[in-house]
Protein backbone atom coordinates (compact mmCIF):
# COMPACT_ATOMS: atom_id res chain seq x y z
CA UNK A 1 0.00 0.00 0.00
CA UNK A 2 0.77 3.52 -0.85
CA UNK A 3 1.97 6.41 1.96
CA UNK A 4 -1.08 7.73 1.52
CA UNK A 5 -3.13 4.63 2.42
CA UNK A 6 -1.19 3.47 5.13
CA UNK A 7 -1.70 7.14 6.54
CA UNK A 8 -5.34 7.05 5.98
CA UNK A 9 -5.74 3.98 7.73
CA UNK A 10 -3.69 4.95 10.61
CA UNK A 11 -5.60 8.31 10.85
CA UNK A 12 -8.97 6.40 10.97
CA UNK A 13 -8.20 4.26 13.45
CA UNK A 14 -6.37 6.60 15.80
CA UNK A 15 -9.56 8.58 15.52
CA UNK A 16 -11.79 5.59 16.42
CA UNK A 17 -9.92 5.27 19.33
CA UNK A 18 -9.41 8.68 20.29
CA UNK A 19 -13.24 9.73 19.43
CA UNK A 20 -14.53 6.49 21.86
CA UNK A 21 -12.50 7.72 23.96
CA UNK A 22 -13.77 11.08 24.04
CA UNK A 23 -16.98 10.09 23.93
CA UNK A 24 -16.67 7.97 27.47
CA UNK A 25 -14.96 10.39 28.95
CA UNK A 26 -17.13 13.45 28.19
CA UNK A 27 -20.43 11.58 28.69
CA UNK A 28 -19.02 10.36 31.79
CA UNK A 29 -17.93 14.09 33.37
CA UNK A 30 -21.39 15.29 31.92
CA UNK A 31 -23.56 12.91 34.11
CA UNK A 32 -25.79 15.65 36.31
CA UNK A 33 -25.14 12.81 39.18
CA UNK A 34 -22.70 10.65 40.49
CA UNK A 35 -25.07 8.21 42.36
CA UNK A 36 -27.88 6.90 41.38
CA UNK A 37 -31.08 8.89 42.46
CA UNK A 38 -35.16 8.84 42.43
CA UNK A 39 -34.62 11.66 39.29
CA UNK A 40 -36.04 10.85 36.43
CA UNK A 41 -35.56 12.20 33.01
CA UNK A 42 -39.05 13.58 33.11
CA UNK A 43 -40.73 11.66 29.82
CA UNK A 44 -43.44 9.37 30.63
CA UNK A 45 -44.69 6.87 28.20
CA UNK A 46 -47.35 4.61 29.18
CA UNK A 47 -46.75 5.34 32.80
CA UNK A 48 -43.14 4.55 32.56
CA UNK A 49 -40.54 6.90 33.40
CA UNK A 50 -36.88 6.80 32.70
CA UNK A 51 -33.79 7.31 35.64
CA UNK A 52 -31.58 9.74 34.76
CA UNK A 53 -28.31 7.66 36.32
CA UNK A 54 -25.24 7.15 35.66
CA UNK A 55 -23.52 4.30 34.27
CA UNK A 56 -23.05 1.91 36.05
CA UNK A 57 -19.39 1.78 37.18
CA UNK A 58 -18.64 -2.22 36.34
CA UNK A 59 -20.12 -1.19 32.66
CA UNK A 60 -18.34 1.96 32.11
CA UNK A 61 -14.59 -0.04 32.88
CA UNK A 62 -15.88 -2.64 30.48
CA UNK A 63 -15.78 0.30 27.98
CA UNK A 64 -12.30 1.36 28.89
CA UNK A 65 -11.07 -2.27 28.98
CA UNK A 66 -12.24 -2.56 25.30
CA UNK A 67 -10.05 0.72 24.75
CA UNK A 68 -6.89 -0.95 26.29
CA UNK A 69 -7.86 -4.43 24.91
CA UNK A 70 -7.52 -2.54 21.27
CA UNK A 71 -3.94 -0.41 22.00
CA UNK A 72 -2.41 -3.42 23.02
CA UNK A 73 -3.83 -5.82 20.29
CA UNK A 74 -2.16 -3.03 17.77
CA UNK A 75 1.13 -3.31 19.63
CA UNK A 76 1.27 -7.00 19.24
CA UNK A 77 -0.28 -7.41 15.51
CA UNK A 78 0.60 -4.32 14.11
CA UNK A 79 -1.45 -1.95 11.92
CA UNK A 80 -1.04 -1.15 7.98
CA UNK A 81 2.56 -0.62 7.24
CA UNK A 82 4.03 -1.19 11.17
CA UNK A 83 4.32 -4.43 12.00
CA UNK A 84 3.61 -5.32 15.47
CA UNK A 85 5.42 -6.93 18.28
CA UNK A 86 5.09 -10.02 17.70
CA UNK A 87 5.89 -9.42 13.64
CA UNK A 88 2.80 -11.36 12.75
CA UNK A 89 1.29 -11.98 9.11
CA UNK A 90 -0.74 -14.68 7.90
CA UNK A 91 1.56 -15.48 5.44
CA UNK A 92 4.47 -15.22 8.05
CA UNK A 93 2.49 -18.29 10.36
CA UNK A 94 1.61 -20.82 7.20
CA UNK A 95 5.49 -20.70 6.29
CA UNK A 96 5.91 -21.22 10.07
CA UNK A 97 3.65 -23.86 9.78
CA UNK A 98 5.49 -25.47 6.78
CA UNK A 99 9.28 -25.27 7.75
CA UNK A 100 7.82 -27.20 11.16
CA UNK A 101 5.94 -29.81 9.16
CA UNK A 102 9.41 -30.13 6.64
CA UNK A 103 11.38 -30.22 10.42
CA UNK A 104 9.10 -33.51 11.34
CA UNK A 105 8.60 -35.03 7.80
CA UNK A 106 10.90 -34.63 6.08
CA UNK A 107 13.53 -37.55 7.79
CA UNK A 108 10.45 -39.68 7.16
CA UNK A 109 10.21 -39.06 3.57
CA UNK A 110 13.86 -38.84 3.19
CA UNK A 111 14.24 -42.87 4.77
CA UNK A 112 11.53 -43.91 1.79
CA UNK A 113 12.75 -41.73 -0.75
CA UNK A 114 16.39 -43.91 -0.43
CA UNK A 115 14.51 -47.35 -1.17
CA UNK A 116 13.16 -49.06 -4.22
CA UNK A 117 9.25 -49.76 -5.15
CA UNK A 118 10.44 -53.51 -4.47
CA UNK A 119 12.35 -52.57 -0.87
CA UNK A 120 9.37 -50.52 -0.13
CA UNK A 121 6.77 -53.88 0.17
CA UNK A 122 8.65 -54.50 3.29
CA UNK A 123 7.88 -50.80 4.99
CA UNK A 124 4.12 -51.24 6.06
CA UNK A 125 4.19 -47.79 7.59
CA UNK A 126 5.85 -46.53 4.24
CA UNK A 127 3.03 -48.43 2.37
CA UNK A 128 0.37 -46.69 4.91
CA UNK A 129 1.72 -43.37 4.13
CA UNK A 130 1.06 -44.41 0.25
CA UNK A 131 -2.21 -45.55 1.06
CA UNK A 132 -3.16 -42.38 2.15
CA UNK A 133 -1.64 -40.29 -0.25
CA UNK A 134 -3.21 -42.78 -2.62
CA UNK A 135 -6.66 -41.93 -1.08
CA UNK A 136 -6.21 -38.37 -1.27
CA UNK A 137 -4.92 -37.80 -4.71
CA UNK A 138 -6.13 -41.25 -6.67
CA UNK A 139 -9.10 -42.93 -5.37
CA UNK A 140 -11.46 -40.28 -7.10
CA UNK A 141 -10.93 -42.31 -10.24
CA UNK A 142 -9.70 -45.87 -9.13
CA UNK A 143 -11.72 -46.27 -6.32
CA UNK A 144 -10.83 -46.06 -2.49
CA UNK A 145 -9.25 -49.70 -2.84
CA UNK A 146 -8.12 -49.39 -5.91
CA UNK A 147 -10.46 -51.37 -7.69
CA UNK A 148 -11.42 -48.48 -10.16
CA UNK A 149 -14.83 -48.08 -12.12
CA UNK A 150 -16.02 -47.72 -15.89
CA UNK A 151 -13.42 -46.65 -17.48
CA UNK A 152 -10.74 -46.18 -15.21
CA UNK A 153 -8.72 -48.95 -14.31
CA UNK A 154 -8.60 -51.54 -11.44
CA UNK A 155 -5.08 -51.59 -10.28
CA UNK A 156 -5.66 -54.46 -7.74
CA UNK A 157 -5.22 -57.15 -10.82
CA UNK A 158 -2.48 -57.70 -12.63
CA UNK A 159 -3.53 -56.74 -15.79
CA UNK A 160 -1.60 -53.78 -16.87
CA UNK A 161 -2.67 -51.20 -19.26
CA UNK A 162 1.08 -49.94 -19.53
CA UNK A 163 2.96 -51.87 -17.59
CA UNK A 164 2.80 -53.14 -13.97
CA UNK A 165 6.35 -52.81 -13.44
CA UNK A 166 7.79 -50.51 -10.38
CA UNK A 167 9.38 -48.13 -13.27
CA UNK A 168 6.68 -48.30 -15.54
CA UNK A 169 3.80 -47.26 -12.55
CA UNK A 170 6.39 -44.29 -11.37
CA UNK A 171 6.52 -43.43 -14.99
CA UNK A 172 2.57 -43.03 -15.14
CA UNK A 173 1.91 -41.56 -12.06
CA UNK A 174 4.57 -38.65 -12.91
CA UNK A 175 4.34 -38.04 -16.45
CA UNK A 176 0.18 -39.34 -16.86
CA UNK A 177 -1.15 -41.35 -20.07
CA UNK A 178 -3.42 -40.96 -22.96
CA UNK A 179 -5.07 -43.06 -24.45
CA UNK A 180 -5.41 -43.25 -28.03
CA UNK A 181 -7.72 -45.63 -29.70
CA UNK A 182 -9.06 -44.07 -32.46
CA UNK A 183 -13.29 -43.96 -33.75
CA UNK A 184 -13.52 -46.64 -36.47
CA UNK A 185 -16.88 -45.45 -36.86
CA UNK A 186 -16.63 -44.15 -40.19
CA UNK A 187 -13.78 -46.41 -41.38
CA UNK A 188 -15.70 -49.91 -41.05
CA UNK A 189 -19.41 -48.70 -41.48
CA UNK A 190 -22.03 -49.93 -38.90
CA UNK A 191 -21.63 -53.77 -40.31
CA UNK A 192 -18.36 -53.51 -40.30
CA UNK A 193 -18.42 -52.95 -36.50
CA UNK A 194 -20.97 -55.01 -35.60
CA UNK A 195 -18.65 -57.88 -37.28
CA UNK A 196 -14.92 -56.61 -35.37
CA UNK A 197 -17.09 -56.84 -32.02
CA UNK A 198 -17.76 -60.42 -33.11
CA UNK A 199 -14.24 -61.02 -33.38
CA UNK A 200 -12.99 -58.98 -30.49
CA UNK A 201 -15.87 -61.04 -28.42
CA UNK A 202 -14.48 -64.41 -29.86
CA UNK A 203 -10.94 -63.75 -28.39
CA UNK A 204 -11.80 -64.12 -25.01
CA UNK A 205 -13.97 -66.79 -26.09
CA UNK A 206 -17.55 -64.76 -25.37
CA UNK A 207 -20.19 -65.97 -26.99
CA UNK A 208 -20.30 -64.71 -30.90
CA UNK A 209 -21.55 -65.01 -34.01
CA UNK A 210 -18.98 -67.16 -36.43
CA UNK A 211 -19.98 -65.79 -39.69
CA UNK A 212 -19.96 -62.05 -38.64
CA UNK A 213 -16.60 -62.98 -36.59
CA UNK A 214 -14.98 -64.44 -39.58
CA UNK A 215 -15.46 -61.07 -41.54
CA UNK A 216 -14.71 -59.12 -38.53
CA UNK A 217 -11.06 -61.14 -38.44
CA UNK A 218 -9.94 -59.57 -41.45
CA UNK A 219 -10.55 -56.20 -40.66
CA UNK A 220 -8.68 -56.42 -37.42
CA UNK A 221 -6.33 -57.82 -38.87
CA UNK A 222 -5.72 -54.76 -41.44
CA UNK A 223 -6.98 -51.93 -38.50
CA UNK A 224 -6.38 -53.11 -34.97
CA UNK A 225 -3.64 -55.24 -35.11
CA UNK A 226 -0.94 -51.89 -35.47
CA UNK A 227 -1.81 -51.66 -31.67
CA UNK A 228 -3.49 -54.73 -30.30
CA UNK A 229 -1.13 -57.71 -32.01
CA UNK A 230 -1.91 -59.85 -34.44
CA UNK A 231 -2.88 -62.25 -31.65
CA UNK A 232 -5.09 -59.52 -30.08
CA UNK A 233 -2.56 -59.58 -26.65
CA UNK A 234 -2.12 -55.91 -26.79
CA UNK A 235 0.60 -53.45 -26.71
CA UNK A 236 1.42 -52.37 -23.46
CA UNK A 237 4.15 -49.48 -24.93
CA UNK A 238 1.23 -48.02 -26.26
CA UNK A 239 -1.30 -48.96 -23.60
CA UNK A 240 -2.99 -50.74 -26.00
CA UNK A 241 -5.02 -53.57 -24.00
CA UNK A 242 -4.97 -57.24 -24.30
CA UNK A 243 -8.43 -58.12 -25.91
CA UNK A 244 -7.94 -61.96 -25.27
CA UNK A 245 -8.48 -61.68 -21.36
CA UNK A 246 -11.74 -60.87 -19.67
CA UNK A 247 -11.23 -57.66 -17.96
CA UNK A 248 -12.60 -54.35 -19.96
CA UNK A 249 -12.23 -51.34 -18.83
CA UNK A 250 -15.11 -49.76 -20.85
CA UNK A 251 -17.40 -52.93 -20.47
CA UNK A 252 -17.55 -56.70 -22.11
CA UNK A 253 -20.80 -57.12 -23.65
CA UNK A 254 -21.41 -56.41 -27.50
CA UNK A 255 -22.79 -53.20 -27.30
CA UNK A 256 -19.74 -51.66 -25.00
CA UNK A 257 -17.44 -53.11 -27.16
CA UNK A 258 -19.46 -51.91 -30.69
CA UNK A 259 -19.46 -48.13 -28.85
CA UNK A 260 -15.73 -48.58 -27.86
CA UNK A 261 -15.16 -49.28 -31.55
CA UNK A 262 -17.68 -47.12 -33.20
CA UNK A 263 -16.34 -43.94 -31.11
CA UNK A 264 -12.88 -44.35 -29.63
CA UNK A 265 -11.24 -44.06 -26.16
CA UNK A 266 -9.41 -41.63 -25.23
CA UNK A 267 -8.87 -42.85 -21.47
CA UNK A 268 -6.65 -39.81 -19.46
CA UNK A 269 -4.23 -40.27 -16.44
CA UNK A 270 -3.37 -36.77 -15.55
CA UNK A 271 0.47 -36.02 -15.21
CA UNK A 272 1.77 -35.36 -11.33
CA UNK A 273 4.99 -34.33 -11.63
CA UNK A 274 3.27 -30.51 -11.12
CA UNK A 275 1.17 -31.91 -7.59
CA UNK A 276 3.55 -34.18 -5.96
CA UNK A 277 7.27 -34.57 -5.23
CA UNK A 278 9.04 -37.42 -6.37
CA UNK A 279 9.40 -39.26 -2.88
CA UNK A 280 5.69 -38.89 -3.13
CA UNK A 281 5.41 -40.29 -6.07
CA UNK A 282 7.50 -43.21 -5.38
CA UNK A 283 4.91 -44.39 -2.06
CA UNK A 284 2.34 -44.03 -4.07
CA UNK A 285 3.77 -46.15 -6.56
CA UNK A 286 4.84 -48.65 -4.10
CA UNK A 287 1.70 -49.15 -2.65
CA UNK A 288 -0.38 -49.41 -5.99
CA UNK A 289 2.05 -52.14 -7.04
CA UNK A 290 1.77 -53.90 -3.04
CA UNK A 291 -1.94 -54.06 -4.42
CA UNK A 292 -1.76 -56.83 -7.14
CA UNK A 293 1.79 -58.26 -6.09
CA UNK A 294 0.72 -59.28 -2.45
CA UNK B 1 -22.01 20.46 23.43
CA UNK B 2 -24.65 18.56 22.42
CA UNK B 3 -26.91 16.80 24.79
CA UNK B 4 -27.92 12.73 24.38
CA UNK B 5 -31.27 14.54 24.62
CA UNK B 6 -31.35 16.53 21.53
CA UNK B 7 -29.49 13.31 19.25
CA UNK B 8 -32.34 11.27 20.89
CA UNK B 9 -35.08 13.22 19.94
CA UNK B 10 -33.53 14.08 16.33
CA UNK B 11 -33.59 10.80 14.20
CA UNK B 12 -31.90 12.30 11.10
CA UNK B 13 -29.01 13.43 13.52
CA UNK B 14 -28.74 9.90 15.54
CA UNK B 15 -28.74 8.33 11.48
CA UNK B 16 -25.64 10.53 10.81
CA UNK B 17 -23.53 10.16 13.57
CA UNK B 18 -24.47 5.94 13.64
CA UNK B 19 -23.07 6.58 10.04
CA UNK B 20 -20.33 7.91 11.12
CA UNK B 21 -19.21 5.76 13.77
CA UNK B 22 -19.90 2.30 12.04
CA UNK B 23 -18.13 3.42 9.15
CA UNK B 24 -14.51 4.10 10.12
CA UNK B 25 -14.30 -0.30 10.29
CA UNK B 26 -15.26 -0.02 6.62
CA UNK B 27 -13.00 2.98 5.90
CA UNK B 28 -9.58 1.77 6.90
CA UNK B 29 -10.42 -1.84 6.24
CA UNK B 30 -12.17 -1.47 3.09
CA UNK B 31 -11.61 1.37 0.89
CA UNK B 32 -7.77 1.03 0.89
CA UNK B 33 -8.06 -2.31 -1.20
CA UNK B 34 -9.86 -0.58 -3.72
CA UNK B 35 -6.39 0.85 -4.40
CA UNK B 36 -3.99 -1.48 -3.44
CA UNK B 37 -1.68 -3.33 -5.96
CA UNK B 38 -2.05 -6.68 -4.26
CA UNK B 39 -5.61 -6.49 -5.03
CA UNK B 40 -5.84 -4.48 -7.93
CA UNK B 41 -3.51 -5.77 -10.37
CA UNK B 42 -3.87 -9.04 -12.06
CA UNK B 43 -1.31 -11.80 -11.31
CA UNK B 44 1.64 -11.86 -13.94
CA UNK B 45 0.69 -13.89 -16.98
CA UNK B 46 -3.02 -13.94 -16.13
CA UNK B 47 -5.48 -15.10 -18.52
CA UNK B 48 -9.26 -14.18 -19.61
CA UNK B 49 -11.81 -17.69 -19.72
CA UNK B 50 -12.59 -18.48 -23.58
CA UNK B 51 -16.25 -17.92 -24.11
CA UNK B 52 -16.46 -21.73 -23.86
CA UNK B 53 -15.17 -21.44 -20.07
CA UNK B 54 -17.13 -18.20 -19.21
CA UNK B 55 -20.65 -19.90 -20.33
CA UNK B 56 -19.39 -23.09 -18.13
CA UNK B 57 -18.71 -20.45 -15.44
CA UNK B 58 -22.46 -19.64 -15.68
CA UNK B 59 -23.36 -22.94 -15.88
CA UNK B 60 -21.41 -23.25 -12.30
CA UNK B 61 -23.10 -20.35 -11.13
CA UNK B 62 -26.57 -21.16 -12.34
CA UNK B 63 -26.26 -25.19 -11.06
CA UNK B 64 -25.38 -23.44 -7.43
CA UNK B 65 -22.05 -25.67 -7.55
CA UNK B 66 -20.56 -22.53 -5.33
CA UNK B 67 -22.71 -23.72 -2.29
CA UNK B 68 -21.22 -26.62 -1.95
CA UNK B 69 -17.46 -26.32 -3.02
CA UNK B 70 -14.96 -22.97 -2.40
CA UNK B 71 -12.97 -21.58 -4.41
CA UNK B 72 -10.03 -19.81 -2.20
CA UNK B 73 -7.46 -22.14 -0.73
CA UNK B 74 -6.33 -20.53 2.45
CA UNK B 75 -2.67 -20.49 3.83
CA UNK B 76 -2.80 -23.51 6.28
CA UNK B 77 -0.95 -26.61 5.54
CA UNK B 78 -3.55 -28.36 5.53
CA UNK B 79 -5.38 -27.06 2.66
CA UNK B 80 -2.44 -26.81 0.87
CA UNK B 81 -1.08 -30.15 0.96
CA UNK B 82 -4.21 -31.24 -0.59
CA UNK B 83 -5.33 -28.23 -2.82
CA UNK B 84 -1.92 -26.57 -3.89
CA UNK B 85 -0.71 -23.44 -3.23
CA UNK B 86 -3.03 -20.90 -1.07
CA UNK B 87 -5.20 -18.12 -3.33
CA UNK B 88 -3.83 -14.68 -3.40
CA UNK B 89 -6.61 -11.85 -4.52
CA UNK B 90 -4.76 -10.75 -7.33
CA UNK B 91 -5.67 -14.30 -9.17
CA UNK B 92 -9.74 -13.29 -8.84
CA UNK B 93 -9.04 -9.73 -10.47
CA UNK B 94 -11.14 -10.13 -13.21
CA UNK B 95 -13.73 -12.77 -11.61
CA UNK B 96 -17.12 -10.51 -11.52
CA UNK B 97 -18.54 -11.89 -9.69
CA UNK B 98 -15.51 -13.41 -7.58
CA UNK B 99 -17.17 -17.26 -6.81
CA UNK B 100 -15.04 -17.50 -3.52
CA UNK B 101 -18.11 -19.34 -1.55
CA UNK B 102 -18.00 -19.55 2.13
CA UNK B 103 -18.97 -23.43 2.78
CA UNK B 104 -17.02 -26.58 2.11
CA UNK B 105 -19.24 -29.47 1.85
CA UNK B 106 -16.98 -30.74 -0.98
CA UNK B 107 -13.49 -30.17 -1.83
CA UNK B 108 -12.12 -26.56 -3.05
CA UNK B 109 -11.99 -26.29 -6.74
CA UNK B 110 -9.62 -23.06 -6.92
CA UNK B 111 -6.86 -25.13 -8.59
CA UNK B 112 -8.65 -28.37 -9.67
CA UNK B 113 -7.96 -27.59 -13.35
CA UNK B 114 -5.89 -30.71 -14.70
CA UNK B 115 -6.06 -32.81 -11.88
CA UNK B 116 -8.54 -35.04 -13.53
CA UNK B 117 -9.36 -36.00 -17.02
CA UNK B 118 -12.60 -34.96 -18.87
CA UNK B 119 -13.80 -38.11 -19.14
CA UNK B 120 -13.73 -38.09 -15.22
CA UNK B 121 -15.49 -34.75 -14.94
CA UNK B 122 -18.10 -36.32 -17.58
CA UNK B 123 -18.59 -39.58 -15.41
CA UNK B 124 -18.86 -37.70 -11.99
CA UNK B 125 -21.12 -34.67 -13.13
CA UNK B 126 -23.59 -37.28 -14.93
CA UNK B 127 -23.89 -39.51 -11.70
CA UNK B 128 -20.91 -38.72 -9.12
CA UNK B 129 -21.82 -42.73 -7.22
CA UNK B 130 -20.70 -44.10 -10.58
CA UNK B 131 -17.16 -43.35 -9.47
CA UNK B 132 -17.16 -41.75 -5.90
CA UNK B 133 -19.54 -44.25 -3.97
CA UNK B 134 -19.49 -42.74 -0.89
CA UNK B 135 -20.47 -39.21 -2.76
CA UNK B 136 -23.23 -37.33 -1.68
CA UNK B 137 -22.81 -34.81 -4.71
CA UNK B 138 -26.31 -34.81 -6.75
CA UNK B 139 -26.21 -35.79 -10.44
CA UNK B 140 -26.78 -33.26 -13.53
CA UNK B 141 -27.65 -35.22 -16.34
CA UNK B 142 -29.36 -31.98 -18.09
CA UNK B 143 -26.08 -31.04 -18.60
CA UNK B 144 -25.12 -33.96 -21.36
CA UNK B 145 -28.87 -32.60 -22.81
CA UNK B 146 -28.72 -29.17 -22.75
CA UNK B 147 -27.12 -27.40 -25.88
CA UNK B 148 -25.80 -23.93 -25.56
CA UNK B 149 -27.01 -21.05 -28.11
CA UNK B 150 -24.22 -18.76 -27.78
CA UNK B 151 -26.82 -16.28 -27.84
CA UNK B 152 -25.70 -13.83 -25.02
CA UNK B 153 -21.57 -14.49 -24.89
CA UNK B 154 -20.31 -11.78 -27.16
CA UNK B 155 -22.73 -9.49 -24.89
CA UNK B 156 -21.75 -11.53 -21.55
CA UNK B 157 -18.09 -10.45 -22.78
CA UNK B 158 -19.07 -6.97 -23.61
CA UNK B 159 -20.25 -6.20 -20.09
CA UNK B 160 -17.16 -8.13 -18.53
CA UNK B 161 -14.95 -5.56 -20.50
CA UNK B 162 -16.69 -2.56 -19.44
CA UNK B 163 -15.59 -3.79 -15.58
CA UNK B 164 -12.02 -4.13 -16.59
CA UNK B 165 -11.63 -7.74 -18.06
CA UNK B 166 -9.18 -7.04 -21.31
CA UNK B 167 -12.06 -9.03 -23.77
CA UNK B 168 -11.39 -7.28 -27.40
CA UNK B 169 -14.65 -6.21 -29.53
CA UNK B 170 -12.56 -8.98 -31.81
CA UNK B 171 -12.85 -11.74 -29.04
CA UNK B 172 -16.57 -11.15 -28.34
CA UNK B 173 -17.56 -10.85 -32.23
CA UNK B 174 -15.57 -14.67 -32.80
CA UNK B 175 -17.68 -16.04 -29.42
CA UNK B 176 -21.12 -16.98 -30.61
CA UNK B 177 -19.33 -19.76 -33.09
CA UNK B 178 -17.10 -21.19 -30.78
CA UNK B 179 -19.48 -21.83 -28.34
CA UNK B 180 -23.45 -22.43 -30.38
CA UNK B 181 -24.45 -25.96 -30.28
CA UNK B 182 -22.00 -27.10 -27.46
CA UNK B 183 -23.15 -29.32 -24.91
CA UNK B 184 -23.52 -27.74 -21.44
CA UNK B 185 -21.25 -30.29 -20.01
CA UNK B 186 -18.44 -29.55 -22.32
CA UNK B 187 -18.45 -25.36 -21.22
CA UNK B 188 -18.77 -26.39 -17.50
CA UNK B 189 -15.70 -28.91 -18.09
CA UNK B 190 -13.56 -26.69 -19.85
CA UNK B 191 -14.18 -24.09 -16.78
CA UNK B 192 -13.32 -26.87 -14.37
CA UNK B 193 -10.03 -27.71 -16.12
CA UNK B 194 -9.26 -24.07 -16.17
CA UNK B 195 -9.24 -23.13 -12.90
CA UNK B 196 -5.91 -23.23 -11.12
CA UNK B 197 -4.80 -22.84 -14.77
CA UNK B 198 -5.21 -19.52 -16.01
CA UNK B 199 -1.69 -18.49 -14.88
CA UNK B 200 1.27 -20.39 -14.19
CA UNK B 201 3.09 -18.51 -11.06
CA UNK B 202 2.48 -20.89 -8.41
CA UNK B 203 4.06 -23.94 -7.99
CA UNK B 204 1.18 -26.78 -6.60
CA UNK B 205 4.08 -29.56 -5.82
CA UNK B 206 3.31 -30.88 -2.48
Amino acid sequence: MSAFWNAWVWAITLAVILGCSWLLLATRKSEPHKEATEETLGHSFDGIEEYDNPLPGWWFQMFVATVIFGIAYLGLYGLANVKGFYGWTSIGQYEEEMAHAEEVYKPVFAKYAAMSVEDLQNQPDGLKIGQRMFANNCSLCHGATGAGAHGFPNLTDSDWLYGGAPATIKQTITNGRQGAMPAWGPVLGEEGVRDVTSYVLSLSGAEHDADMAARGKQQFQALCTACHGADGKGTQALGAPNLTDNTWLYGGSFEQISHTIRTGRNGVMPAHKDLLSDDKITLIAAYVYSLSNK
Amino acid sequence: MIKHETIEKNIGLMILLIILVISGGGLAEIVPLFFANATTKPIEGLRTYTPLELEGRDIFIREGCYVCHSQQIRPFRAETERYGHYSTANEFVWEHPFLWGSKRTGPDLARVGGRYSNDWHRAHLFNPRDVVPESKMPAYPWLFENKLSGEDTAAKMRVLAKLGVPYTEEDASKAREQVEGKAEIDALVSYLQALGKTHSQYTNKR
